[in-house]
């Protein structure tokens, strides 16, 4: 099976030492580069002297802390929304969010390309799925008309429609717009993870909704993990009014556990603050994902699966093994020799046994707008070397 | 185990009734009101329907003050309470700036390691600066740092088991790791009152689940037999794995688990143990290692152990602890290792210096008086509440106290009385607990001095008088006060 995974010894910035070594890391989804930023490290340390470490009790009981307070308001009013609600646990917040909305003999067309908390989320909700192919527009058409040409008594029924905005299986970002009016058409609801899109995307950093011209108000559900461009922890969710109450007292990973320490909630409203005051983060991000792109797009035995926008830089083999345990193995043989061989940390995507996703695994490189172009140039040259040694 | 006394009964029945009947009326109200306006949502059906939040909206909001108050420092034993305001009646609540310093009656924070620590905040903030917040990236990709690895070391050797995996919630540390030890084919027998992330990990895993009668252990092995016997549903073949799932300390019970003879049985019977000890490691056992220690079972016996490390480390996450062999089959397929960010290391760090408080490897004895002063503490505060003459559950040594309230009316009463004289209390309704036994549920902690308790004795027998909840007689102080605090005659209630 695997082998151990590489121990890190420093900060995963966009350089860390593993085994001694400084390597370039392109394993740590840092992607406005906040890892080890001054003023992150600042006020997590006052929060820490104020409030200790942890909240030491659910947010009914004693565990709700003013800078949670301060944390919802601010993620609200960053993205213009009503309101917002935090969760302790990047993992845990799609797949409470959707149980709360969506009971049994609800109706949800997802994509088949979603990651494995999206699909936990899915079968705890126990509801009626329907998948359509990845990313693919005439598919979800096609699944919508025959779901409402069905469903004749579909009064009663909600209806949702779950896609996430860059996916982290395939880096593909999905057409938000073309899902804006066949929502409308069908009279679906919309359910969006922004987890890879939420301070990259757009011209400001607010999401998939910036970047394709669509008012936030159309999505019923946002979701996202701040555990990628924000470098804390935990995830929120955000929405109406009505959305965000009916949470707070129904949904089991909000009611039924810890709140998020204190520190990581004022790391967030920092991170923020940093982002709202820096709009160039996310254009120096762009430029680096343009740089990367151009340097991989003629590699040998691999080629790139992602979107050209995406901080995702998704390598998939252009002929497989056959297997996708061969496949993988060959994937962590290249990442490997990266690492010792030329001091470039990549890793290759795992799947958990559990995982029902169709798409082939990769080589997953995620950008951050703290590299420079020095990094992203070595990195480039390095794969190529190691891509053409490795697969002939 | 609580017998409800018929009158008491009654009462509660029939204030449910009237809230109910209330509610219903106003629905039917709105109702109308809304056939007046037409609404802009044409063609979508509500996204909440009218039945699922009708307790959120006509009972849960008119005593929504006592729950999800703010704070606004470290929840230590003195805490600041931020005061809210509604000019709704009590739909939405806003906040002020004053603030209220209570006694802390309500947080889990068995060794008071809530605050900042001496030993253990200046290491926190070391690795913070080394390590930053958060690692950005999952376990098995470029999470795992240093920090991590020797944090799994500290937590397999201090429960006693070879090997552990941390996760960074405690929730999903149950709710993934049920689904992928058993599937389809397999059973689970839980008890009935399992915290909602076993009840959501054993739905998640696809295993047929069944129930048996909360500690009891002669009804696990009637359900065991049964089960056995019947073999899988529908074609009666063996099952593929049986695992049994308890829990340390049961939160709204204050209960210690039967552990002994829930092992005996098991053993008997060929079934996993599977054991939750989010409150109780930490917090009782004669050096914090758990229910284990304090009931005498060997650790070897238990299959499986689960903890947090929310309550008593004063951090956040979970572990697993179990076989060198289990431990990496987990590493390999759960689905919160490899999907989830890794715990934040300055997390991390306080766990790891707490457990070297508690066994005493920073050079002083403040572990060794932590647990003492909590075990202490516990005892006296619930003797002393019984002496009172309040229905008050749990065990002995157990950190966790509930009072019996029952009546829908007397939860805000008890709440709001008690924040008034700056005592900070915790009371749980319709859904944690059964409709009709809802109490106030008190969690000591080493950080407690005599004099706290004392205030909170009086307070709480003040306003327990005002509001009516000491259901049996008291007793008369003096003679009692040199006999045993052991009386095993209140502890053990049975319930119908």
């Amino acid at each position: 099976m695997l082998s151990e995974p590489p121990v890190l010894e420093s900060a995963a910035g966009p350089h860390t030492i593993i085994n001694g070594k400084e390597v370039v890391n392109f394993a740590s989804a840092n992607y406005l580069g906040f890892v080890g930023h001054d003023k992150l490290l600042e006020s997590c340390t006052s929060a820490l002297e104020k409030y200790g470490v942890g909240s030491c009790g659910p947010r009914g009981f004693y565990g709700t802390i003013d800078v949670h307070l301060d944390c919802e308001a601010r993620i609200a009013n960053f993205l213009g929304t009503h309101d917002s609600i935090l969760y302790s646990y990047g993992l845990s917040t799609l797949f409470s969010a959707i149980p709360c909305f969506c009971k049994k003999g609800d109706i949800i067309v997802v994509d088949e390309g979603v990651h494995w908390g999206i699909q936990n989320g899915l079968y705890l909700s126990r509801s009626t799925i329907v998948y359509f192919k990845h990313n693919d527009m005439d598919s979800l058409e096609k699944t919508l008309e025959k779901i409402t040409a069905l469903n004749k008594r579909a009064k009663k029924l909600r209806r949702y429609i779950v896609v996430e905005s860059v996916y982290q299986n395939s880096g593909q970002i999905a057409p938000l717009d073309k899902i804006i009016k066949l929502k409308e058409k069908y009279r679906f609801r919309v359910l969006l993870d922004e987890t890879n899109s939420f301070g990259v995307l757009g011209r400001t950093g607010r999401g998939l909704t910036e970047y394709c011209g669509v008012p936030i108000e159309k999505i019923d559900i946002v979701t996202a993990a701040m555990g990628h461009a924000l470098a804390t922890e935990g995830g929120f969710c955000t929405g109406s009014a009505r959305v965000i109450d009916h949470q707070r007292l129904s949904s089991s990973g909000y009611v039924f556990s810890a709140s998020l320490p204190p520190y990581l909630a004022s790391a967030a409203i920092t991170a923020i603050d940093i982002l709202q005051q820096n709009p160039d983060l996310t254009s120096k991000l762009k430029e680096n994902i343009a740089i990367l792109w151009k340097g991989l797009s003629d590699i040998r035995g691999l080629s790139i699966a992602s979107n050209p926008e995406s901080p995702i830089v998704f390598l998939v083999l252009e002929k497989s093994t056959g297997s996708m345990k061969s496949d993988l193995q060959l994937l962590e043989d290249i990442a490997d020799r990266a690492l010792k061989q030329e001091s470039i940390f990549v890793m290759a995507s795992k799947r958990s046994t559990l995982d029902k996703c169709p798409l082939p695994v990769g080589i997953r490189l995620f950008v951050s707008s703290a590299h420079s172009e020095f990094d992203l140039l070595k990195a480039c040259e390095s794969l190529k070397r190691v891509a053409a040694a490795m697969l002939r | 185990m609580i017998t409800i006394p018929y009158l008491t009964a009654l009462t509660t029945y029939f204030s449910y009734g009237l809230l109910f009947a209330f509610g219903q009326f106003r629905d039917f109200f709105r109702k109308i009101f809304d056939w007046w306006h037409a609404s802009n949502l044409e063609g979508y059906a509500p996204i909440c329907l009218g039945l699922e939040d009708f307790y959120t909206r006509r009972l849960y909001l008119r005593i929504q003050d006592c729950f999800g108050r703010p704070i606004a420092s470290a929840p230590d034993g003195w805490f600041d309470v931020v005061e809210r305001y509604s000019n709704d009646n009590n739909k939405t609540l806003k906040r002020t700036d004053k603030i209220s310093r209570c006694l802390n009656l309500g947080s889990y924070n068995y060794l008071g390691f809530a605050a900042a620590d001496e030993y253990c905040t200046p290491r926190v903030i070391d690795s913070l600066c080394r390590f930053s917040a958060s690692t950005c990236s999952t376990r098995v990709e470029g999470g795992t740092t240093t920090l991590h690895k020797e944090l799994e070391e500290c937590v397999a050797n201090f429960v006693g088991k070879p090997a552990a995996v941390v996760f960074g919630m405690g929730y999903v540390t149950n709710s993934a790791i049920l689904p992928v030890i058993i599937g389809k084919g397999g059973l689970i027998i839980s008890d009935s009152l399992n915290h909602n992330s076993i009840v959501n990990g054993a739905r998640g895993s696809g295993a047929t689940i069944r129930v048996f009668q909360h500690n009891t252990p002669s009804h696990l092995e009637k359900v065991l037999r049964e089960q056995i016997a019947d073999g899988q549903p529908r074609t009666h073949r063996p099952w593929k794995k049986i695992i049994v799932v308890v829990e340390g300390i049961y939160s709204m019970e204050g209960e210690l688990c039967k552990l002994p003879e829930i092992v005996a049985i098991c053993k008997k019977y060929k079934a996993y143990v599977y054991l939750d000890e989010a409150h109780s490691i930490g917090a009782v056992g004669k050096t914090g290692r758990g229910v284990c220690e304090l009931l005498g079972v060997d650790t070897a016996d238990v299959d499986i152990m689960m903890g947090t490390f929310t309550k008593s480390f004063g951090s956040c996450g979970g572990y697993i602890a179990g076989s060198k062999e289990l431990i990496q089959y987990l590493k390999y397929t759960c689905p919160a290792h490899l999907y989830a960010t890794s715990i934040s290391p300055p997390a991390a760090q306080q766990i790891i210096s707490s457990i070297k408080v508690i066994l005493g490897e920073d050079g002083s004895s403040r572990g060794a008086q932590k647990l003492a002063r909590i075990r202490e503490n516990s005892n006296f505060f619930r003797s002393e509440l019984q002496k009172m003459g309040f229905e008050v559950l749990g065990d002995n040594d157990s950190p966790v106290m509930p009072i019996m309230l029952y009546n829908p009316a007397k939860i805000p009463a008890f709440s709001r009385e008690c924040l008034k004289q700056n005592v900070a209390v915790v009371t749980v309704a319709f859904p944690a607990t059964p409709l009709l036994l809802a109490r106030a549920r008190i969690c000591i902690s080493a950080s407690h001095t005599k004099e706290d308790l004392l205030k909170a004795l009086e307070v709480i027998s003040q306003v327990g008088d005002m509001v009516g909840i000491k259901y049996f007689p008291a007793e008369p102080n003096k003679q009692q006060q040199d006999q045993q605090q052991q009386q095993p005659g209140k502890d053990t209630i049975k319930l119908d």
